[in-house]
């Protein structure tokens, strides 16, 4: 029976709650291990999950150096989402969507996914054209996408400026209704419930201080809680890769560190029912279901480890916000805080086998990993245990930056502040 | 963040333009060295600590400034004109401090 069901809800209210199981053990590292999962981040968990799940391979570990859900996964804004151009980010992307929408059922654990659609706005009409260009090339792959006339925009969200005298003038927007929000703690406890259930080892406060080697092989890692051997390492730190890898021998990657910042108000009633993005800026906002509206803009901009962001970033986020929204210029804002993304040379991730034998690196999220978690956590166990990288994933190798095939769904080009 | 601008004194970081990484070493135009453009253009040291790093002055003066900022504490130990300076090697925190 499953372990979360309205009649163990009913048997444990009425024994006091006394009788649940803590959601994951607290093991000690054992000697040796088939997988080492680096990372207890949403993507280190799900790859644990799903080898164990969808291969097998339960002797694993996920080494974490801090707590579980203290990196990006429990940092980000929770925005899940397709509505990519390039074929390479659609498949993958929508793939992680079809996950998603069986996530809960798939853990036996609410994670709360809610397909309130997202609504990119635009306000030119050039701006337009090009998202019609998005959305059909997107329904081409059989991804849901439709063009909203600016009057269905008002009647979708009353509170924004439609009118022609907005400081930038909304004249449509591009509508994914499949896409949505999740809670993101929930996905970090579900998947870890579920990998440490199928014997998987989720190690807390360890943290990886370098790499066992034999030759060139990776047969292993020290940690701050000793050393732990396994046939392959898989690396999944996001923000810390540059780091990590270092300690590899590896000393430059496609990747620079970039701090984001988000926001929460206070709660407010009903306000907005979907996710919102702003086109002539970086904004985007939807609400909790506890009232508060989450939002947030660009990144800071410069190479950052700090975790925390900068007060233009806050000046240029409100800006934005109230240009949409002139009616929240009193609302006041309850907490702000920053995450490490790691941010690609094309704005596209890495899933791939190597770069050294026995290592697997999963890495490049920028500050669009959270929708790619239960995906990513999915090929890359393809990955590790099959030695190959999926269909799925098969674009997204670390050589393609030097081969010419970089996946640059927004045309920026190799500045990763822009991605 | 202030940065301190040669020319015009400690000025506000939003005045500035970030350019990156500094310690990239730009192949002369002609070049045919494939691994050479590669490195340049997609490889990083994006390091924890001490960064070499080139920024302008946009907003002020427009010149191009090597700078060494610690990207945990954004602490600035040096800044200096990057004139004429394509290759920015990797140098210790004491050199070129203004
Ligand atoms: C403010 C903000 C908003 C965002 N909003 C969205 C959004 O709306 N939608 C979306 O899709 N994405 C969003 N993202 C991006 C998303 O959160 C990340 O891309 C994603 O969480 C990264 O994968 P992860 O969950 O595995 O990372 P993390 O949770 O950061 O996991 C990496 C883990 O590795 C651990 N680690 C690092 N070094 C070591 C070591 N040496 N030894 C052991 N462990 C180590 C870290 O402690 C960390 O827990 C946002 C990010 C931020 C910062
Ligand atoms: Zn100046």
């Amino acid at each position: 029976m499953a372990e979360y069901s309205a009649f163990s809800l009913l048997k444990n209210a009425l024994t006091g709650n006394k009788d649940w199981k803590p959601a994951w053990r607290k093991p000690a590292p054992k000697a040796s291990y088939d997988v080492i999962v680096i990372g207890g981040g949403g993507h280190g968990l799900s790859t644990a999950y799903y080898l164990a799940k969808e291969h097998g391979i339960t002797n694993v570990a996920v080494l974490e150096k801090g707590w579980l859900g203290s990196g990006n996964v429990g940092r980000n804004t929770t925005a899940v989402r397709s509505n990519y151009l390039l074929p390479a980010n659609t498949r993958f992307y929508e793939h992680s969507m079809k996950l998603w929408e069986n996530l809960s059922h798939d853990l036996n654990y609410n994670v709360m996914f809610s397909q309130r659609g997202c609504l990119n706005l635009a306000h030119t009409p050039a701006q337009l054209d090009d998202f019609a260009r998005r959305g059909n090339a997107m329904r081409h792959l059989g991804v849901d996408a439709e063009l909203m006339t600016t009057a269905e925009i008002a009647r979708l969200v009353p509170a924004l400026d439609v009118s022609a005298t907005a400081r930038f003038p909304i004249v449509g927007g591009l509508m994914q209704r499949r896409a949505g929000t999740a809670r993101h703690d929930a996905v970090a406890w579900g998947y870890a419930r579920g990998a440490d259930r199928r014997g998987v080892d989720i190690i807390e406060n360890c943290e990886v201080t370098g790499f066992l080697r034999d030759g060139d092989r990776i047969i292993g890692v020290t940690t701050s809680r000793g050393e732990i051997r396994a046939r392959k390492v898989a690396v999944a730190v996001a923000g810390s890769t540059g780091q990590v890898m270092r300690l590899a021998g590896i000393d430059t990657m496609p990747i620079e560190s970039h701090v984001l910042q988000a926001f929460v108000t206070e709660s407010l009633k009903p306000f907005i029912d979907t996710v919102l993005t702003f086109g002539m800026g970086h904004f985007y906002m939807s609400q909790s279901d506890k009232g508060g509206l989450v939002y947030g803009g660009d990144l800071e901009g410069y190479n950052s480890y700090a975790q925390r962001g900068s007060l233009p970033v806050v000046d240029e986020v409100m800006s934005e916000m109230l240009a949409l929204f002139p009616g929240l210029a009193r609302v006041r804002m309850l907490r702000s805080w920053g995450g490490v993304c790691d941010m690609s040379m094309d704005g596209s991730p890495i899933i791939t086998t190597g770069p050294l034998p026995g290592m697997y690196l999963n890495c490049g999220w920028c500050y669009g990993g959270f929708k790619a978690t239960p995906a990513s956590g999915w090929c890359f166990a393809w990955t590790i245990a099959k030695d190959e990288p999926h269909a799925f994933n098969a674009p997204f190798t670390l050589d393609r930056f030097h081969r010419g095939l970089v996946i640059d769904d927004k045309g920026q080009g190799a500045t990763p502040r822009l991605h | 963040m202030l940065i301190t601008c040669p020319y015009c004194g400690p000025r506000d970081v939003i005045e500035f333009t970030y350019q990156g990484d500094g310690n990239r070493e730009r192949p002369q135009p002609a070049s045919q060295n494939l691994d050479a453009w590669n490195a340049y253009v997609y490889d990083r040291l994006n390091p924890a600590g001490d960064h070499n790093e080139i920024w302008q002055h946009s907003g002020g003066c427009r010149a191009h400034l090597r700078v060494v900022r610690n990207t945990l504490t954004h602490e600035i130990s040096s800044v200096a004109f990057a004139r004429g300076d394509h290759k920015v090697a990797a140098r210790h925190k004491a050199e070129g401090k203004t």
